[in-house]
């Protein structure tokens, strides 16, 4: 017997890295093009906002195209999940 | 006179497995829900709540893999009633140690490292497959951790890349509904796997006992017994355990639990796909590291890291020696009287963990309090090793009189959960 089944072990660090690493950041991606066009702004500005960082901004709306590129990123992310639990109803493995 | 025995037997590794499916419900409910409390996406009792219910649903979803336990382990001609139940005896112990010491570790770690004590103590080295126990067990747990550290680790790198200039409210809004989906599903996967492992045992007891037919699936009342008692393990909570996963390791904002939560969905759905099964506990613990290591500027408390590491290299021996103890019990008293024996040092084990856990209760309320550094210094980690055995081995000395065992081994737990472990 094998002690360490490395060819399973590297399908799932690619796998896990598409899906664990990539989901996340698609869904990161939708977000950043829903929350709009930011710009540095002085602390004192109209509609001035925080980000994580500290750095004060503001935000411009989101134009349509970004809205619609925001919803595909959204949507494979919901796909993804939906698979998800249709792989676990067909017995996860 | 036999048949009553064998009747007994029965019913007590059937209560007992039920036992093992409740402390694995809570054990487990940080795996998924921890990261959510932790950065208020959800209130804590909504989470276990929400937690609860998918894990039921989970167990319902598919049947696939139940009556796979230990196999491949050890020599499953030599698994007998009285060998399941010290099994599971050593399994539950373990549990409720490392959750009053508010460790995660593996719930499926616990109950082998049960069984292949009970199994030492009844045939000796032959029952055991080494090399299966190295290969399916001891080898991928250290690579579980690692695998979600890396994945978690690219993921928050990315995902805090990619929103560093986005509002942190508006961030927040969003990635708190992301950490819901995610975590939800990996309360579904648990659900799924966990579940069976405990209907599985029920269905090998109930084959060995002669109750149902050999070829038996899964009786309605196991699957629905096994799903209740799993949820309502979960809505429990294991508090303490949510608390070092969601505020001991890391500070998270809604961005790492959001990428923690999705890669340790990612991780074990593809484990199982590709047939290398990982521990849940394991990869969870591992991603909400990730979270940590990947987040410029997040710091890492790698000493409770180290600490949990610890727990994981005891649990396979921990369990072990509370298997093998209860089996030499259970056989040298013999009978009904052996078995309930066990059964009553199980009972008075876990009375003396929780009246110890209630020194220093850990509840909803409190599970998000801020985390104290240098709680827990390094150098009392040798007690963990001699805590684990001590109520068993304090009961093996006097089965009759355990209950007065009890407080002498409460000691050493509640000096612990006074430092705030």
């Amino acid at each position: 017997m094998q002690f360490i089944e490395i060819d399973s072990l590297l399908k799932v660090v690619v796998a896990g890295l598409v899906l664990g690493a990539g989901l996340p950041a698609l869904f990161a991606l939708g977000v950043r093009l829903a929350a709009g066009r930011t710009t540095r702004a002085a602390v004192d500005a109209e509609g001035a906002r925080l980000t994580p960082s500290g750095e004060v901004v503001t935000v411009e709306r989101a134009s349509n195209g970004r809205i619609v590129a925001a919803g595909i990123c959204f949507m494979v992310v919901v796909l993804a999940i939906a698979g998800g639990i249709v792989f676990l109803a067909n017995g996860g493995h | 006179m036999e048949d009553v025995t064998e009747t007994i037997l029965l019913v007590l590794v059937v209560v007992t497995a039920l036992a093992f499916d409740f402390t694995n419900g809570f054990h487990d409910t940080g795996n998924a829900m921890a990261t959510s409390i932790a950065t208020r996406a959800l209130k804590p009792k909504t989470a276990v709540a929400l937690s609860a219910v998918l894990n039921m649903v989970g167990a319902f979803l598919s049947l696939a893999v139940a009556a796979t336990i230990a196999k491949g382990l050890v020599d499953a001609n030599v698994i007998t009633l009285e060998v399941v139940l010290a099994g599971l005896v050593g399994g539950i112990t373990w549990n409720l140690l490392t959750w009053l010491l508010g460790l995660p570790s593996s719930s499926s770690h616990a109950l082998i490292g049960g069984v292949v004590g009970s199994v030492l103590a009844a045939v000796g080295t032959s029952g055991v497959i080494w090399t299966g126990v190295a290969a399916k067990v001891l080898i991928p747990a250290l690579l579980a951790p690692l695998v979600a550290i890396g994945v978690a680790s690219v993921g928050t790198w990315l995902v805090a890349r990619l929103t560093r200039d986005v509002p942190e409210d508006t961030s927040n809004r969003a990635f708190r509904w992301g950490q819901v989906g995610s975590a939800s599903l990996v309360s579904l996967a648990h659900g799924t796997n966990d579940a069976q492992k405990s209907m599985g045992i029920i269905l090998l007891a109930l084959i060995a006992g002669g109750a149902v037919p050999a070829d038996s699936g899964v009786p309605f009342w196991v699957i629905f017994s096994c799903a209740l008692f799993m949820a309502l393990g979960t809505y429990l909570g294991g508090w303490r355990i949510i608390r070092t996963l969601g505020k001991g390791l890391v500070e998270i904002d809604s961005r790492q639990g959001m990428a923690a939560e999705t890669s340790s969905a990612a991780v074990i759905l593809m484990s199982g796909f590709f047939g290398f099964s990982l521990s849940t506990t394991h990869v969870a613990t591992g991603s909400i590291l990730g979270s940590g290591v990947g987040m410029p500027g997040a710091k890492v408390r790698w000493g409770v890291a180290g600490r949990m590491l610890a727990a994981w290299g005891l649990t396979l021996p921990a369990a072990g020696i509370v298997g093998a103890l209860c089996y030499w019990i259970q056989d040298g008293i013999g009978g009904a009287l052996g078995t309930a024996v066990v059964f009553g040092i199980l009972v008075a084990t876990s009375l003396a963990i929780w009246v110890a856990s209630r020194r220093k209760p850990v509840d909803h309320k409190n599970v998000n309090d801020d985390w104290e550094e240098g709680a827990a210094p390094a150098e009392r980690e040798p007690a963990l090793a001699d805590a684990a055995v001590a109520p068993a081995v304090a009961a093996t000395g006097a089965p009759e009189a355990a209950p007065a065992a009890v407080p002498s081994s409460t000691e050493p737990q509640a000096a612990r959960q006074r430092a705030g472990v």
